[in-house]
């Protein structure tokens, strides 16, 4: 289980550091084992930043970042059950050595006492479990395999570790349509399989298919969250029906968000938390219109 | 007609032989068209952007025509093809971050690009071309780095389009934005089209979706050859190849559930094209190929501008 418990972060910025920057403020959700939550948002929401967070790759301002109760410490054991796939699979790869390296690798840091011939097996296995063929993707050089096998190699580099949890960073963006539900079948069958992941995208569809819960992100904050079906079969913030709307679809023009009547957080009479529940599992922060907060006090 | 491919034919040379990556593909651009191009990575999508533009060093002009208002490309001719160039036939590349020189303000960029043309920088035009993709007069006065992606790109898209050329090709120009700003940048490529600053475009990307809604009709590609052509709304309604129902139906659609209903990728991957197949090349991943796909098929004309190339479409 992933907890993130109001976790903020600053990054200084300007010359010499003077200013700063907050990408991520007071974000709170969790990920269970065996569930996706999709972290939904616009360049610049502090969508990669939160993954990153939970990869141990850069520490919170503030808040707390929470694995199975404990808090996220980088490391190799850590690393043994966090796993991260990101946007761009071709540069994952050293161009000058066969993709399968990225197996050494980790047999070197992780299981350096199992045989050869187990070890064959267990890729093997992993290779696999994401459906490819390891006769045609083993022994290979990342040119010549295509990005949808390399990125499904890096999910089986993750799978030869004890893996709990997986933080997907836009992984399916540079596939191509037929290539994109493959690898996104495959996050379903991994999730089915008692592992838990943080799918972070901007892509609302890609979202929505997957997963049991969604974090819609603005600006570093969390507008709104909960249940996928809840979330946006009636969305209650201004910004998510923005999102909805600007998502292209076959056969049907673009629309206009429908406007929000009242802002959901303070007719709910909400005061003091960044969120209010208006049904269970379904969270939402103030729609910030010209009135809120003084109508209803 | 503003521009017509007849059969080109474009190889990219390897130390293993040729990659006939456009292998034949003819197709007509009207006047005021947006021709949505799409398909698999592989498919030549970009290498027909590419061609239409630069040839680079691997690559071959192997055969075939290409006419734009009535003239003939000359493509193999590097230094000849300067008068077309930027002129009458632009491009808008896929990366505009690796576009832009990140040590010149976008304003001196311009009227250094424009100057190196013979051309001389009328500042009200800019201003009032900015503004139609909905730029600030100041995005002159700042660098690259200063700018969001989208703004990057639409600032492209006005560099592109300064000369008014007859064709614009738009190459993968969204696939690195989000979708509010790839909305803008449709609507503006748009814009620029129906205020006559391009006179028609080829629009290239993967995403079938957001083609629909641009593009007055779309072309799919398999494996360096068209597979389909069709007016927008026959294309994405009733699509007559097998390639291009796959792909639409491997579109998730907002509101699709995996535990509802999987959605399906298409088994397999295309053919290389070192030495591709003989016959239809999309045979080996089709449910419905049988004997006779081993046989090519040609490109036929099943209803008014609608074309496919599948024995099973007629």
């Amino acid at each position: 289980m992933l907890t993130l418990d109001r976790v903020t972060k600053t990054f200084r910025a300007g010359a010499f550091g003077g200013g700063s920057t907050t990408a991520v403020d007071r974000v709170s959700f969790s990920a269970a084992p065996g569930e996706l939550v999709s972290l939904i948002g616009e360049s610049g929401s502090g969508k990669s930043t939160i993954g990153r967070m939970v990869l141990g790759l850069t520490r919170a301002s503030s808040g707390s970042l929470t694995l199975d109760g404990e808090q996220v410490r980088p490391g190799k054991d850590f690393y043994r059950r966090v796993q991260g796939v990101f946007q761009d699979p071709f540069s994952c790869y050293n161009p000058v050595f066969k993709a399968d390296r990225v197996f050494a690798l980790v047999r070197r840091a992780y299981h350096p006492g199992v045989p050869d011939q187990e070890w064959a097996g267990r890729v093997e296995k992993a290779v696999r479990d994401v459906r490819l063929d390891p006769g045609q993707v083993l022994g290979r050089y990342p040119h010549q395999l295509s990005g949808g096998q390399l990125q499904r190699l890096l999910i089986a580099r993750a799978l030869l570790l004890d893996l709990r949890f997986l933080v997907a960073d836009e992984i399916t963006s540079m596939l191509d349509a037929s290539t994109r539900i493959d690898v996104l079948n495959l996050l379903a069958g991994l999730k089915e399989r008692g592992l838990g992941v943080l799918y972070i995208t901007h892509d609302l569809s890609l979202g929505t298919y997957l997963a049991e819960r969604t974090v819609v992100l603005r600006g570093g904050r969390v507008v709104e969250r909960g249940d996928t079906q809840k979330v946006f079969g009636n969305p209650l913030h201004p910004y998510t029906r923005t999102l909805l709307a600007a998502v292209p679809r076959l056969n049907q023009p673009w629309t206009s968000a429908e406007p929000v009547e009242a802002c959901a957080y303070h007719e709910g009479g909400a005061r003091d938390t960044d969120l209010y529940e208006t049904e269970p599992d379904h969270f939402v922060a103030c729609a910030g219109l010209p009135d809120c907060g003084r109508t209803s006090a | 007609m503003t521009l017509t491919v007849n059969d080109l034919r474009v190889h990219y040379r390897t130390l293993r032989g040729e990659v006939r990556a456009l292998d034949g593909v003819g197709f007509d651009l009207a006047d005021g068209e947006i021709l949505g191009l799409a398909g698999e990575s592989g498919c030549g999508k970009t290498t027909l952007g590419k061609s239409l533009i630069r040839l680079d060093g691997r690559m071959r002009h192997a055969g075939g025509t290409v006419t734009l208002d009535g003239e003939e490309l000359p493509l193999s001719d590097d230094r000849a093809m300067n008068a077309y160039r930027f002129h009458r036939i632009s491009l808008v590349p896929q990366y505009s971050m690796s576009a832009l020189n990140p040590t010149r303000r976008i304003g001196r960029m311009i009227r250094e690009l424009l100057a190196s043309r013979g051309v001389s920088v009328d500042t009200g035009e800019l201003h009032r071309r900015l503004a139609l993709v909905g730029l600030e007069p100041g995005v002159l006065e700042r660098y690259p780095i200063e700018l969001s992606g989208g703004m990057k790109q639409r600032t492209v898209m006005v560099i592109s389009t300064l000369l008014d050329p007859s064709v614009l090709i738009a190459d993968e120009v969204t696939s690195a934005l989000d979708v509010s700003n790839q909305q803008a940048v449709v609507g503006a490529l748009r814009g620029l089209r129906d205020k006559g600053l391009v006179t028609s475009m080829i629009f290239v990307t993967h995403d079938l979706g957001l083609t629909s809604h641009i593009a007055d009709s779309i072309m799919v590609m398999y494996a360096g050859k068209l597979a389909e052509k069709a007016p927008t709304k026959v294309l994405t309604t009733e699509p007559r190849h097998p390639y291009t129902r796959m792909l639409i139906g491997s579109l998730p659609q907002v509101g699709a559930r995996y535990k509802d209903k999987p959605l399906s990728g298409i088994e397999g991957s295309p053919p290389s094209l070192l030495n591709p197949p003989a016959g239809c090349r999309f045979r080996d991943r089709c449910p419905l190929a049988d004997s006779r796909c081993a046989e090519e098929p040609p490109v036929v004309e099943v209803a008014p501008r609608h074309s496919v190339a599948c024995w099973k479409a007629a």
